[in-house]
């Protein structure tokens, strides 16, 4: 479409528009990133190749100094009197020899078996059995990654050790003068605060996020389940085995019934995020304009009476409702009177109806408070000049208001729908994932993929087909987050009434 | 005389619309308002101790009995006790998360260095990793060092990656105009001067917002500490923890009242901060959602 003929349309169907070209892009959109991957791998490939260059010269130019580094780190830097530098870096040599002669290693030689004997038990004298356990697959695992991190840590430190000696000598030779353990501490919180701002932080990340991240990804590709759980039974490599049980791929039934589950899970996960997006989204627009019109008294009132929901914890809101729509809940009783019964959660259609519905009470107080802050930010001269041209209210409400409305909210528009692909609050306080079905594989009807895994992980152990789902849930978030931040350039450049 | 009747009969028709938009707002409010007010009912029920009631919507007799059963009763749900534990949780975490989430705002904010753009991407892209995830496996981390079932794992899984959750902050830290930091630098005024003297005090804002947001996670937030405290005693709950477990088949015989009081009491201190905080609030989820 041509520039021109994009600018007349209204801007419902230029959203719409743009929607729409989300997909037909998609394809090329992968296309040219795998297009450009040869290049990005060569210029990574490059920069790989710089550090060994550094290495080389530093062992060629280096003096004795430098060249002494190589084995003992920190060696040179002692040797110039940085202090604290040459320091740090021997302790940590000295620390990452004990911790491989006594920790790591052990585990490190253990990763492609995953442990031999879980344990050993024998009838003792007095009657009882009596057992020693010795290995433990999922200790062996996840202290396998560790000592890697650690190593790769290590592997960097070093290359940092020398990189700096060859440097301290350079300037040496040059006379200039070097950072002393004053200057570094001083930079620590100048040119260098960033690091001291995001060490914390990013060590907790890595711990906590990445560390488990990459060993759930390794899980997917064992047999961790019920019948090899430990520390008393041990697990191992079972290669794609849980990806073609997942696929339907496997001989048995279980495997059908998991792949569609996998797909009817899937699917309800998508339809939800999307009415739940939406429904909030256009309600809650409403409600706003509602009560920010003008001539509406007490609006802080108003606002106020739905604020209250947000205050209230969500938990406490989502119990309620699910006692309110029992079959013997209060709802009912209402609707009793008048001989009607509503199974709003014991029907697989009425309760993915319910939780929708409930999910708007949840929701619109966020989107009215947002729309709301958006609303008194539009320039009061835009409506006064439009006025002046002789715009009625519905007029300036489709050229005005929600341009710009959808113009500031798409990123949380999207924002909001990844959130709602992995919404678990709603959907396990709520129905707890019921109606059950038979068809399912422990899964019920309004189960979503993430509570699903809950049940998959926490009440039936089969931690391997889990972690096959979540690295599916991974790769769904990321095509879709993948689209809406290449789209959201373009939203960005789209100021046409500011 | 025509252009008055025109003018009238405009009027007229904007009155209609009010009160129509009057009508749809009080319906709202109610529709709204509603189970809150049946929870507050329920909490001061009185007669039939406990059993939910669906006959009626007003207690027939009125009282403090659940109010008093919560928080006397508690030799096998000890609701002060979680209560406490919430209430320790949220003040460790609020204070740790909002030092992180600064601090790391800040960083991405303000400086430049090498690594900045690739730290970026690199939790833009774990957060597309579901969060439940690497839940499992902190899960057995934590339980490898007995961490599991204690107010202080749980602490630590709150606040281990709220780094991640810094793009709000972020996006206020970019609209102070940096032409601030440069002046102060000149001054002599290093970074660390200029993050504690100068932004912070300017952003007022988003440290409230950061609290408030931080203060409220813990109270609401069920999955992960249903997880983490999965088969300890009900001691070391938290209350959504605990107050789900009053409404199990078991217990929601004799509890069920004594659960809308325990929610009155949980939403309270929220509701209280949250009016307070209201404006701060606003401008933080507004802020963001310009920033994207």
């Amino acid at each position: 479409m041509a520039d021109l003929a994009y600018l007349t349309k209204s801007p419902l169907e230029k959203f719409v528009y743009n929607f729409l070209n989300f997909f037909k892009r998609l394809p090329l959109a992968i296309l040219h990133f795998f297009q450009k991957l040869p290049g990005r791998i060569w210029k990574g490939l490059k920069k790989f190749g710089g550090i060994f260059v550094t290495i080389y010269r530093a062992a060629a130019r280096g003096d004795w100094k430098t060249r002494m580094s190589f084995g003992v780190m920190g060696f040179g830097q002692l040797a110039r009197k940085q202090w604290l530098r040459g320091l740090l870096y021997l302790v940590l040599e000295v620390a990452f020899i004990f911790y491989m002669i006594f920790f790591g290693w052990k585990y490190l030689a253990q990763m492609g078996s995953l442990g031999r004997i879980a344990e050993l038990s024998w009838d003792s004298p007095d009657g009882t059995t009596q057992y020693v356990r010795i290995d433990n697959s999922l200790l062996i695992l996840l202290y396998s990654f560790l000592t890697i991190f650690v190593i790769a840590a290590v592997i960097y430190a070093w290359y940092q050790n020398i990189k700096g000696n060859l440097y301290a000598q350079e300037l040496y030779e040059a006379k200039q003068h070097l950072a002393t353990a004053k200057d570094d501490i001083r930079s620590y919180a100048d040119e260098q605060y960033h690091k001291t701002l995001l060490a914390g932080p990013m060590l907790g990340v890595t711990v906590f996020t990445i560390l488990p991240l990459v060993f759930m990804v390794f899980i997917a590709f064992t047999n961790f389940d019920n019948a090899h759980y430990p520390p008393s039974r041990l697990f191992g490599w079972s290669g794609f085995d849980n990806f073609v049980m997942l696929f339907g791929g496997g001989a048995n039934i279980t495997s059908a019934k998991f792949a569609y589950t996998f797909g009817q899970v899937l699917l309800w996960t998508v339809i939800w995020a999307f009415f739940a997006t939406f429904t909030n989204y256009i309600l809650g627009m409403v409600v706003a304009l509602l009560i920010n019109k003008k001539g509406i008294k007490l609006k802080k009132l108003w606002r106020t009476c739905l604020v209250m929901t947000i205050a209230v914890p969500q938990f406490v809101s989502l119990l309620l409702m699910s006692q309110m729509l029992a079959d013997e809940g209060a709802f009912n009783f209402l609707l009793g009177k008048i001989g009607i019964h509503i199974p709003f959660l014991t029907d697989a259609t009425w309760a993915r109806v319910s939780i929708i519905v409930v999910n708007i009470w949840i929701g619109i107080p966020y989107t009215m408070l947002m729309v709301s802050g958006i609303l008194m930010n539009i320039p009061a001269d835009l409506y006064e000049s439009a006025r002046i041209d002789g715009a009625g209210p519905v007029k300036m409400y489709f050229k005005i208001t929600l341009p710009y409305v959808l113009h500031v909210t798409t990123p949380y528009l999207i924002t909001s729908f990844i959130g709602n692909l992995n919404n678990f609050n709603v959907i396990f306080l709520l129905s707890g994932g019921g109606p059950n079905s038979l068809d399912y594989q422990f899964a019920g009807k309004t189960d979503l993929l993430i509570t699903w895994l809950y049940k998959l992980t926490f009440q039936q152990g089969s931690y391997g087909i889990a972690s096959v789902i979540s690295i599916m849930m991974f790769i769904i978030t990321a095509a879709v987050s993948l689209i809406v931040y290449n789209r959201s350039g373009s939203v960005k450049n789209e100021e046409e009434f500011m | 005389m025509e252009n008055v009747k025109k003018f009238r009969s405009k009027k007229g028709r904007e009155r209609t619309t009010n009160i129509i938009v009057y009508v749809i707002l009080i319906v709202i409010s109610i529709v709204w308002l509603f189970p809150f007010f049946y929870l507050v009912m329920q909490s001061f029920r009185c007669e039939t101790a406990g059993t939910p009631s669906t006959q009626y919507f007003f207690p027939k007799k009125w009282g403090f009995d659940a109010y008093e059963k919560l928080f006397t009763d508690t030799s096998i749900l000890n609701f002060p006790k979680w209560y406490l534990n919430t209430l320790i949780i949220s003040v460790v975490v609020t204070i740790v998360q909002t030092v992180i989430v600064l601090a790391t705002s800040y960083a991405l904010s303000r400086m430049r260095f090498k690594m900045r753009k690739p730290l970026m991407n690199l939790m833009l892209i774990l957060g597309m990793f579901p969060g439940f995830m690497s839940m499992t496996a902190v899960y057995f981390i934590l339980k490898e060092f007995g961490l599991t079932q204690n107010l202080f794992g749980l602490i630590l899984v709150y606040v281990a990656s709220s780094a991640m959750g810094y793009y709000i902050c972020k996006g206020f830290f970019d609209t102070i105009p940096k032409s601030l930091d440069e002046a102060a630098l000149i001054d002599g005024a290093n970074r660390q001067k200029v993050f504690l003297k100068i932004i912070l005090p300017l952003s007022k804002p988003i440290v409230i917002y950061t609290i408030l947001t931080s203060f409220i996670g813990p109270w609401g937030e069920y999955m992960f500490s249903s997880l983490m405290m999965m088969g300890s005693d009900t001691n070391s709950y938290t209350v959504a923890v605990g107050l789900r477990l009053m409404l199990q088949r078991e217990q929601i015989g004799g509890w069920f009242t004594a659960f809308c009081a325990g929610a009155v009491v949980v939403s309270i201190p929220i509701t209280i901060l949250f009016l307070f905080l209201q404006r701060y609030y606003v401008e933080g989820v507004t802020g963001g959602a310009v920033k994207g």
